[in-house]
Formats: structure tokens, sequence, C-alpha cells
């Protein structure tokens, strides 16, 4: 349904075009409403003002069918709204089979949107006057899914020209589902406040052609950031371990914490892990990459009751690989693992 | 709306008016509104009181809902002998409570004055449990937040997720906020003791005895909430 | 006998000696440890008033930085960081400007202010029922505020009025925020006081003859208010002692880190803060009712409803906090239930704003400042409340939530609404607490200023809100600057036109002509007294045998052409 949108608000949107059309809707109930309250103010203002001071005055009190009426129109009006509103509402969450997810990560200042599976992750650092504006990329006309959460304290994505919004959490996942109708370059803002540089924490989002983003993705689209990722960086697997949310459930440090999966430190230095069936399994690279992909396969002993998500189709080849290095050198001789890749321990 | 000077009512808000024993404030027109006053007054604030702690209620529940387990846990570290203890004090406290208004009713204001001074002695006792298991849980580190210590929670860190140091928290935000409930009370029931040996109430002007008599049993039910959830977890 | 002045009006000649109670006693202690409501009511006015004052100027400043898209009046002209230490200057200042006019001034107000001189006088009562927890509700508002100052001077407290965690748990160490809570918590103690008793007031001092039915709206409107204060108050209090235990011990009830969840606190914050829009709203509510209804000379249409409408108000009012937290991560489906209920809200006052409009009908309606007052009352809430239903109905509420959409309606409602009807109940009761008359052309001038500023202030920002300016941003796109300029020199004429209206005030203090017992004919008790009453209040005690909008211009015979 196309909307009947405001001249003044940008609809680039599915969700803004159904915005516009109930913005409108509430507009023009609260519009004859005012209206009608002030015009009859006005009128009786100026038709019973006083004259003298002595003026009589009618000694109604009441009107059963008048009152029945006031508050009969508008509880019909609003519960249109409401139920208008919640249709809309539940559609955010809906998401189809071919949404591109995105994983939007917030933190004090800045965001960083992921691309799950396509090695790719746009962020920005900060400036020396705080502020850090990223960019992204997204095709038109397919609808994108947001994965939400924030490292510290609450933040807020809010794409104004899609009308869309969430708050972004420490602990738990949230997110919406929109799609982008419009090519062109759309704003959005932090707006949960979060300390200092809230009012930077901005970015734009690049619409583009499916044909465009194709050449994104080959990484020859010119004028937008490529956003490709080093996967020989060395923080590249730290920053997949938080990202896909292990350190989570992991601890990586040498005290070998349990926060709800096994500890990692060491793992593979231990050589053999036994199993919840008393087998017992030998460390290699084949055994993490069945654990990250199908957790569930092998249960190790202790773990009884706790899950770990299957992250098979979830995670590109070249980020399994890196994990499973990753996790091999945790407490490996040479290579005393930093506290730096995002673990809770202290 | 109409005025009209009522002749019968007594004409001035003078003072020393006949009308007015010495009890009663220049306010109000008669004893009876004085006393209604007072008592619709006490129990909006017994009322707020119980909101105050339903919210932590809702907290403790909250905490308790999410980690279920470690909440059982860690109640074993509370002392279940003290508590009950200190339950049977309470509620011994708030039967010569009762007493004590009963007979400032009828008059008796010797006996009364007695009564007071029992209800103030188990509170004091109650006082005195509740610091014994207090030092206990600071010598064994079992405290709130950063505080809590390492050694005993088996290994496991302060700050670890979802841990004792929550229980804890809540243990001695509810425990401490029921404690200094008490020590009001006392301090109450002590002004209403002095009171009494003043021979300031009577069988006609009691209302002060029976509205600190209300906030002890609050504070008792309180902690018969308190107790069950606290130390008897299942 | 509802024809000509009432009795009592003027002071009775046997007891003409009687003295009013600024004269009744004197010296600064007569003050200072006053049992009498009247003179604690003016305390707490002369309070609110500069707090109003002091978290006014502070807006007009941040104003006047909103006047570009870059920080630069806030920033120091150069070094490293100076952008940063402007934004920082920016959220302490809107932070102190929320939690000011709404712990301080505007939760007290009404109630506490006005409330306090006026509920005994039109009970018909010598004061409130516990006059001794008054004035400790005073000063225990002495000291809320002055902790709050104090949190203040120490620096750092950028939370927003809202405390949200975990912001407020993990930034800038814990002392601010320990102190401004501790002042927030003091402040609520304060308010539960008031309530109490203006609770057992209502319920026990009533004057002979004075049933509920014929309580004027006033006092529906207070005890309603009381009653949302004495429930939802405790409330408030133990979220923030949680918040004070959570900032001194690093429990983690809020924090996620330590397994506690930071939405939790939001539940517990709105829990009493929703309650609270309608603790400021109300007495407002009750004052427009007193104004349409006395300078149109008409019986207050609609009475019942009116007054049991505030009353489902307070009720309701507890059941919808959640639509504050529609895009928090709460589940959908309480969102629905928060999201309907909030409608449900709507209604009641819908019909209150019908009932004042039908009362003008066939009055004699008279154009003074009070009633001016009322007039853009009904204007600028209609505006402040339609805007909540934008904010209510979920889909919308995604897009203005936390921007400057929000911003508005919520000045609408309570700048709009409950500022201005107390201006004008401060310009209705002037007499009877003053016992001099303010010159009316200065007031119909002051109240048009205000009128256009605030509208030009608070109008633009829906413009920006809808366009996706966010809130608590201390720079923006500069696409937004011009709406923005528009606000702020909105905001400079209010200022000039609040400024105004103090001063007018204030020399009618000294110089203005002296007040009859009833200057507008009201046929309520308070103007049965002199102006300013004696120190009890009535010569005698009061009897009454009709309802308090029986006025003597109503015509009985004049047929009403709707039945
Ligand atoms: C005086 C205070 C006051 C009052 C009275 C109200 C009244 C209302 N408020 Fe408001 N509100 C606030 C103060 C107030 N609010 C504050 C302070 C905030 C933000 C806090 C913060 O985040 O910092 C807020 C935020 C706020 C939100 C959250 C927005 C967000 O953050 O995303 C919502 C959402 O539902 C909302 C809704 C409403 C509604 C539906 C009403 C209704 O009660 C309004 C009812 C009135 C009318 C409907 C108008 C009059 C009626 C007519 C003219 C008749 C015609 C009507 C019809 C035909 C329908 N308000
Ligand atoms: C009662 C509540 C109240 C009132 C009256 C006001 C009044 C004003 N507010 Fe405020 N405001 C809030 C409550 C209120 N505000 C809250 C709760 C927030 C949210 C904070 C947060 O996000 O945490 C907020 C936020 C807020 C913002 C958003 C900041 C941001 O998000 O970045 C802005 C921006 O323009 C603003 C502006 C103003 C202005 C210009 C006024 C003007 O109307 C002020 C006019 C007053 C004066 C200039 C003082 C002059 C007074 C006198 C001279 C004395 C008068 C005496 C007599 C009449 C007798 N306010
Ligand atoms: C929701 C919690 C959770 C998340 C998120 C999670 N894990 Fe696990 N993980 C577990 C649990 C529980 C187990 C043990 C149970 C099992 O083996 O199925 C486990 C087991 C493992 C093991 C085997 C450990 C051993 O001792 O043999 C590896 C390796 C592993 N996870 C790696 C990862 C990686 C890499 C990620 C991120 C891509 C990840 N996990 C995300 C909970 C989680
Ligand atoms: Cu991030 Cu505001
Ligand atoms: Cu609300």
């Amino acid at each position: 349904m196309t909307g009947l949108n405001h001249p003044l608000l940008a609809a680039a949107s599915d969700t803004a075009d159904r915005f516009g059309s109930l913005f409108t809707f509430i507009n023009v109930i609260s519009v004859a409403a005012f209206t009608m309250v002030i015009a009859v103010t006005v009128y009786f203002s100026v038709k019973y003002r006083r004259r003298s001071e002595g003026q009589r005055t009618s000694p109604v009190k009441h009107n059963f069918k008048l009152e029945f009426l006031w508050s009969a129109v508008p509880t019909v009006l609003m519960i249109v709204m409401f139920a208008w509103g919640f249709n809309d509402f539940a559609a955010l969450s809906q998401t189809p089979a071919d949404a591109l997810p995105l994983r939007v990560i917030a933190k004090q200042w800045n965001w960083t949107v992921g691309y799950p599976g396509l090695d790719r992750e746009c962020t920005a650092e900060m400036s020396a006057d705080g502020g850090a504006e990223t960019e992204f990329v997204v095709p038109v006309n397919r609808p994108f899914t947001v994965k939400l959460s924030s490292e510290d304290v609450l933040h807020s994505f809010w794409i104004p020209d899609f009308k869309v919004k969430k708050d972004a959490l420490p602990n738990r996942y949230t997110g919406y589902t929109v799609t982008p109708t419009e090519i062109g370059d759309h704003r959005f803002y932090c707006a949960e406040y979060c300390g200092a540089n809230h009012s930077r924490m901005a970015g734009t989002i690049h619409v583009v052609s499916q044909e465009d983003w194709k050449l994104w993705l080959d990484g020859k689209l010119e004028g937008v950031p490529n956003c490709k990722v080093d996967p020989t960086a060395p923080d590249y697997a730290p920053k997949l371990f938080v990202k896909y949310g292990c350190a989570g459930c992991h601890s990586v440090t040498e005290d070998r914490a349990i926060v709800i999966g096994p500890p990692l430190y060491g793992l593979v230095a231990k050589g053999s892990e036994t199993m919840e069936d008393g087998s017992s399994v030998t460390v290699d690279d084949n055994y993490l990459r069945e654990s990250i992909e199908y957790a569930e396969k092998q249960r190790v002993a202790g773990f009884a009751g706790k899950n770990m998500p299957a992250f098979r189709g979830r995670i590109s080849e070249v980020e399994l690989d890196a994990l499973v290095n990753y996790i091999k050198g945790l407490g490996a001789v040479d290579q005393a693992p930093t506290n730096e890749d995002g673990t809770k321990s202290e | 709306m109409s005025t009209a000077v009522d002749a019968g009512q007594h004409a001035e808000a003078g003072h020393g008016h006949d009308a007015h024993p010495a009890y009663l404030q220049h306010h109000f027109d008669n004893p009876q509104q004085q006393e209604g006053a007072a008592k619709l007054g006490m129990w909006l604030f017994l009322g707020t009181e119980l909101l105050m702690f339903s919210g932590l209620f809702l907290a403790y529940f909250y905490m308790r809902s999410q980690y279920p387990e470690m909440v059982h846990e860690y109640h074993e570290y509370l002392n279940k002998w003290m508590g009950a203890l200190n339950t049977l004090f309470l509620i011994t406290s708030s039967l010569t409570m009762a007493l004590a208004v009963r007979s400032a009713q009828v008059g008796k204001a010797k006996l009364s004055g007695r009564l007071l001074l029992v209800t103030i002695a188990f509170g004091l006792a109650f006082m005195v449990v509740k610091y014994l298991e207090y030092s206990a849980k600071f010598e064994h580190g079992l405290l709130p937040g950063d505080a809590f210590a390492e050694h005993v929670a088996g290994g496991v860190q302060a700050g670890w997720y979802g841990g004792p140091q929550l229980f804890f928290g809540i243990y001695f935000i509810m425990t401490g906020l029921h404690g200094v409930h008490v020590l009001i009370g006392i301090g109450l029931l002590v002004w209403i003791y002095v009171k009494t040996q003043r021979g300031a109430f009577s069988g006609n002007y009691y209302t002060p005895v029976e509205n600190v008599g209300l906030y002890w049993h609050l504070v008792d039910l309180i902690w018969i909430f308190l107790f069950p959830l606290l130390y008897l977890v299942k | 006998m509802a024809t000509t002045t009432v009795e009592g009006a003027a002071p009775a000649h046997e007891h003409a000696e009687e003295l009013d109670f600024y004269k009744a006693s004197r010296g600064i202690k007569s003050w200072l440890l006053t049992l009498d409501h009247k003179r604690i009511g003016l305390m707490y006015l002369a309070g609110v008033l500069l707090a109003f004052f002091a978290a006014g100027v502070i807006a007009i400043i941040f104003r006047a930085e909103l006047m570009t898209p870059q920080i630069d009046l806030l920033a120091p002209a150069v070094g490293e960081g100076s952008a940063t230490i402007g934004r920082e200057l920016y959220n302490k200042l809107f932070t102190l400007h929320g939690a000011m006019m709404v712990f301080v001034f505007i939760i007290p107000a009404i109630p506490a202010a006005l409330g306090n001189f006026l509920l005994p006088l039109m009970l018909g009562a010598k004061d409130v029922a516990f006059p001794r927890l008054n004035l400790l509700s005073f000063y225990v508002w002495l000291t809320g505020t002055l902790i709050l100052i104090l949190a203040i001077l120490a620096g750092q407290l950028d939370t927003g009025w809202t405390f949200y965690t975990p912001y407020s748990t993990s930034t800038h160490g814990a002392a601010p925020v320990v102190l401004a809570v501790t002042g927030a918590f003091v402040l609520g103690f304060s308010s539960i006081l008031t309530g109490l008793n203006f609770v057992v007031t209502v319920h026990k001092m009533r004057a002979p003859g004075l049933t509920w039915n014929r309580m004027p709206l006033m006092i529906w409107a207070l005890y309603s208010t009381a009653v949302i204060q004495v429930l939802a108050t405790p409330v408030l209090a133990i979220t923030l002692l949680l918040l004070l235990f959570e900032n001194a011990f690093n429990v983690g009830i809020f924090n996620p880190a330590m397994g506690g969840d930071p939405v939790l606190f939001q539940h517990f914050f709105w829990f009493y803060s929703h309650p609270a829009v309608y603790i400021m709203i109300l007495p407002g509510f009750g004052i427009i009712s007193e104004i349409i209804a006395i300078h149109s000379r008409k019986h207050i249409f609609g009475y019942k409803a009116i007054a049991l409408s505030s009353v489902s108000i307070a009720v309701i009012s507890f059941l919808v906090w959640g639509h504050h937290m529609f895009v928090s991560g709460q589940s959908e489906f309480a969102s629905a239930l928060f999201s309907f209920l909030t409608f449900a809200v709507a209604v009641p006052t819908a019909i209150k704003v019908f009932s004042w409009v039908a009362t003008l009908y066939k009055g004699s309606i008279s154009f003074n400042t009070p009633m001016l007052y009322g007039l853009i009352f009904i204007f600028t809430f209609s505006i402040g409340g339609l805007t909540g239903l934008h904010l209510g109905t979920l889909s919308t509420d995604v897009h203005f939530h936390d921007s400057y959409f929000v911003v508005a309606h919520f000045h609408y409602v309570m700048m709009g609404g409950t500022v201005i009807a107390f201006i004008g109940g401060l310009h209705h009761w002037f007499p009877k607490m003053f016992g001099k008359m303010y010159n009316e052309n200065h007031g119909r001038i002051g109240a048009l200023l205000v009128f256009l500023g605030f509208n030009l202030t608070f109008f633009s920002q829906f413009v920006l809100g809808a366009q996706g300016m966010p809130r608590r941003y201390a720079e923006y796109d500069p696409e937004f600057q011009g709406w923005h300029v528009a606000s702020s020199i909105g905001s400079f004429i209010l200022a000039a036109g609040l400024l105004w209206t103090l001063i007018y005030l204030l020399m009618a203090l000294k110089n203005g002509k002296k007040a009859t017992a009833n200057p507008w004919g009201g046929a309520s008790l308070e103007w049965a007294t002199s102006s300013p009453p004696i120190a009890h209040n009535f010569h005698d005690t009061p009897h009454v045998d009709s309802d308090p909008y029986n006025f003597p211009e109503i015509d009985h015979t004049m047929k009403t052409g709707h039945h």
C-alpha cells in the first residue's frame, strides 16, 4: 500500500508508507477535534462575552445525550487508532526468509554494522572531536533485519526516513525488519541518551540499486566505503568472538571461569575433552569446527541442559577459520590472551 | 453556595474553650474528628509502607525467577534458626503490643506501660540477633555487590554473572530497611512509654498508642513475609 | 441563599479587630515555624517559583546553544576535546532543567503551594488535618532541593531526569548520581506527606453540609492527586533506594554485566513517573474548572463527569507506564496492552475538555487575566493531549520516541497545561492570597506574550521531531536549524512574557489596589472570608447548603434549549 505521506516527512521504506497513512489518520482526527474545540470556544467567547455586570446566565448543568456522544465518539476513534497501530507495529518483527541480516553493535560512541557471512563490517573510528560517522550500504527493495545489541549502556538505532527505531541493550538482542524503497542516502541516529557524545553517534545508510549492490559486494562500487574486513588483522578473530556472542557464554582467560559454556582457554592444550556420554574426543580443528557449527552434536560433560546455538550457515568460511585458529591460540604456550577480547570476567 | 453562622457551634477558634480538652488540637472541632483523622492518616501511611516494600518484593521475585538455582544455593548461608528466633520475638512482641493498646483503652496506664517495656525488650532482642547475623555475614564476606568476598563463593569471582552478590544485595536491602523500621518502632515505643508514664493517655484519649501499635504490627507483618522468602526458599 | 454576597465575606462587625494572617503574628520565626497552612503555602510558592525561574533560565541558556548546529556557546573556544566538554555541559544543563522542573517545581507547584493555601479554605476548615506534618513536608522539600543542588555542584550529573541504567550506574563514579537520587528520594517523601495530609483533610475536615457532591472541583482534583501521590511515590522511593544501593555497592540488580536487567529499572521508574504526570496535570484541571465556571458565572457543565473522570484517571494512570517503553525491548504483548490502556486514559480527559467548552455556553464571560489563561489552557493542553495520541499509538511512537516530538508533547501538557493553569490560578487567587489587585491590562499583555512565545517555541519542535531530530542532542544536522532557531526565538519571547508577569505581580504586591473579599463573585468557601483571610480562616464555622457553582447570575427561568 502506498501511504498518504506527509509532505514534510521523507518516506523511504515500507514501514514509512504505513506510518504515513496512520499518521495522516491521527492528524485528521486531531486537527478536526482541535478545530472543533477551538471554534466552539471562540464562538461562545464572543457571543457570550460579558456585556453588563448582572448579565444572566443559563442554568444548564449537564446533558446526558451530549455527554454520551462526546465520550463514545472519541472512544471509537481511539480503538481504531490502537488497532491500526498495533497491526503496523507487529509487522516490524516479521522477518521474511530473503531478508539481509545485519548485525548492529552500539557502543559509546559509534556504530558497527556487520554483514554476517559476507566478510564485511562498516564502522567508523571516533574523530578528535568525539564524532563518528558510520556509513553502510543496503540494496533497495530487499528487506533487511537488524540484530541489535550494545557493548555498554543503552543506545537506540533510529532511521527517521524509514520510521523505525529500537533500543540496543547490553544484555539481549533486539531488532526489526524493514524494506528500504528509495535509493539514496538516509541518516540514522542514536536516539537513546548515552553520554557525552550521544549527539555525534550518527551515520548514513546508502541505499543502492540491486546492480550497485552486486558491485559493492565485489568491492567495485565507487563513492561508498566498501567495508571489507581483513581476516589477517590481529583483532579480527577476537572481534568476531564478540560479534557472534561467543564472549557472552565462554571465558577466554587463564582463570578458566565458567560463564555458561565451557571455558576455552587451554582447550587445545588439554588435547582431549570428555563428553556427556562418557566418551573422550580429541580436540582438533575438526572438533572445534563441529562444536561451532553444530554444537548439540556432542555435548561436553557437565553442561547438560545448557545449549549453544548452532552457527552453521550463519557464519562464513573465512570467519570460521579465524575462530578456530583463535581458539587454538588460547592458552597455547607463547601466546597469552589479552583481556581486550570481550571477556566478561575481571 | 451559601454559608450561615452556626450559632450552636463554638463561635471562635479560640483556645481554652471548654469543649476543647487539652489534647484536642485547635483546628479540630471535636475529639472524634481528631481521632478519625489520626487513624485515617496512619492507615494511609501504613499503605505507603506496604507499597514501598512491595517494590522490593518485586525485585526479589524478579531476581529469583532469573536465577532460581543461585538463590536456592545461597539462601543456605542464612541462619534459619536465628531467623526463626527473630520471628518468634516479633510475633510475641505483637501480642504484648496489642495487650498494651488494650490496657490503654481501658485506662490501665500502669499495665500498659509495663507491656510497652516488654515490647521494647523484644524489639531490642530482635536487633541483637540481627546484629549477630549481620556480623557473621560480614565476617564471611557474604556481602552485596563488590564487597562480596571471593573465598566463600567457591572460586567464583565477585561480579560473576547472576551471582550470589545479587542475592545478598537483596537480602541486605530488605532486611536492612526492615531493621531500620524496627529501630524507628522502638523509638516510637519509647516515646509512647514516656508519655504513658507522664499520664498523657486515658480511657478517652489513646490514639497515639493505637497508632504506634498499628505501626509495630506492620513491622511484624513485613518480617513474616521476609522470613520465609529469604530463609526458607524451596 | 445563593443570591447575594455571602455572610462573613466582609469581616463581621464584632470581629472587626481580628487581624489577617499576615499581621496575626510577626517576625521571621513566626514564618519559619508556622503551622498555618496559608503561610506554609506561601513559603512553598516562593520556593517553587524560584525553582521554576532557575530551571527556566537554564532552558533559555541551552536554547541559545541550539540556535546553531554546532556546539559553540557552551564549549571553550579552543583546546583539546573542547567540543566534547561543551556537549557534556549541554547534557548537564538539560538534566538539571528536567530534574528541577519535575521534582522540585511542578510536582509540588499546585498542590503544595496553591493547594496548601486553598484546600482548608475551600473546605471551610481551620487548617489541614496535620499542620505539623505540613510544615515538616516543607522542610523535607527544602532538604531534598538542597541535596539536588549539591548534586549539581558536585558536577557530572548528566543522566537525564530519567536516570536510566546502566548509564546512571556506570559513569563518572557514583557520587553525583547518588546525591541526585537521594535528593529525589527526599523530595518524594515531601510529596507523600502532602498527599497523605490532603486525603485525610478532605475526608475529615469538610465543613458541615459540604458533601462530596458539593465540593468544588479544585478539591476533587487535589484529592485525586493526593491519592496518586500516596500510592505511587513509595514505588519511586524504593526504585531510587535500589538505584542508590546499586551505585554505592555495585550489586548488579540493574547491571547487565552482573546478571541484572537495565530495563527493570525503566519499569520501576515509569511505574511512578507516569502516574506522576497526572500528579502534575490533575490539579491544573481543578484550577481550570474553577476559573472557567467563575469567570463565566456559569454552573460548571458536567460536574459529576469531571469529578469522576479525575478519579478514573487516577486509577487507570497506574496501568499505562509501559507506553514509555515501546521500543525498549519489552514484549510486544505488553506494549499492546499498554497502548490500549493509554487510550483509555485519554477518554476521561477528552470529557473534561468538552465539559469546559460547554460551560461557556450562554455564560457571562469576562476576559480578565485568569480567564485568558483558562482559554489558553484549552488551546495548548488540547494540542499536548492530542499529540499524546500519536505517541500512544504503537507504530507511530516507534518513530517519535525520544525525538523532539516527545519533547514538544510534554511541554505542551506540562508547560502549556500545568504551568499555564498554575499561572492562571495564581492570578485567580492572587487577591485572596495577598489582598491586592494586579493591573488587568498588564496581565493581558503578559498572557498574550506567553501564549505566542510558548507556541512558537514548542510547535516548531513537533515539526523537528517528526522530521527526525532526536532529543538530548547538543549538536544536530544543519537541515534542522531553521526550526531550531524559531523555537529558540519563541523561548526568548516566552521568557520575556514570564518575566513581565513576575514584575507586575511583584509591583501589585506593593502598590496594587486593595482587594475585596470576593472580587470575581465566586461561590465557593474561600471567597467567603476576608482577603487575605484571618489566621483561623473563618470567624464562624461555615455551613454549606448548596453547590459551589450556584452563582447568583444564573437565571433559573431561562430555557436551556437542550432538553
Ligand atoms: C502533564 C503531564 C502529561 C500529561 C497530562 C500527558 C498526557 C498524555 N500523554 Fe504524555 N508524557 C508526559 C507528560 C504528560 N503526558 C511526559 C513528561 C512525557 C515524557 C517523559 C520523558 O520521556 O522524558 C510523556 C510521554 C508520553 C508518551 C511516551 C512517548 C515516548 O517516549 O515514546 C506517551 C505514549 O503513549 C504519552 C501519551 C500521553 C497520552 C495519550 C496522554 C493523554 O492523557 C492525553 C489526553 C488528552 C487529549 C486526548 C486531548 C484533549 C481532548 C480533546 C481535545 C478531545 C478530542 C479527542 C479525540 C476526538 C480523540 N506521553
Ligand atoms: C514542568 C516542566 C517543564 C517546563 C515548565 C519546561 C520549560 C521549558 N523547557 Fe523543558 N524539559 C522538561 C520539563 C519542563 N520544561 C523536562 C522533564 C525535560 C526533559 C529533560 C531530559 O531529557 O532529561 C525538558 C527538556 C527540554 C528540552 C529538550 C532538551 C533536549 O532534549 O536536548 C528543551 C529544548 O528546547 C526544553 C526547553 C524548555 C523551555 C524553553 C522552557 C520554557 O518554557 C521555560 C520558561 C521559563 C523561564 C524562562 C523562567 C522565567 C520564570 C520567571 C521569570 C518566573 C515566573 C514567575 C511568575 C510567572 C510569577 N526543555
Ligand atoms: C548461548 C550460549 C553459547 C554461545 C553464544 C556460544 N556457545 Fe559455545 N558452548 C556453549 C555451551 C553450553 C557449550 C557446551 C555444550 C555443548 O558442547 O554442546 C559450548 C561448547 C563450545 C565448544 C566446545 C568446548 C569444549 O570444551 O569442548 C566450543 C569450541 C565452542 N562452544 C565455541 C563457541 C564459539 C566459537 C561461539 C561463537 C561463534 C560459541 N561457542 C557461542 C554455549 C555457547
Ligand atoms: Cu548512543 Cu545515544
Ligand atoms: Cu506516560
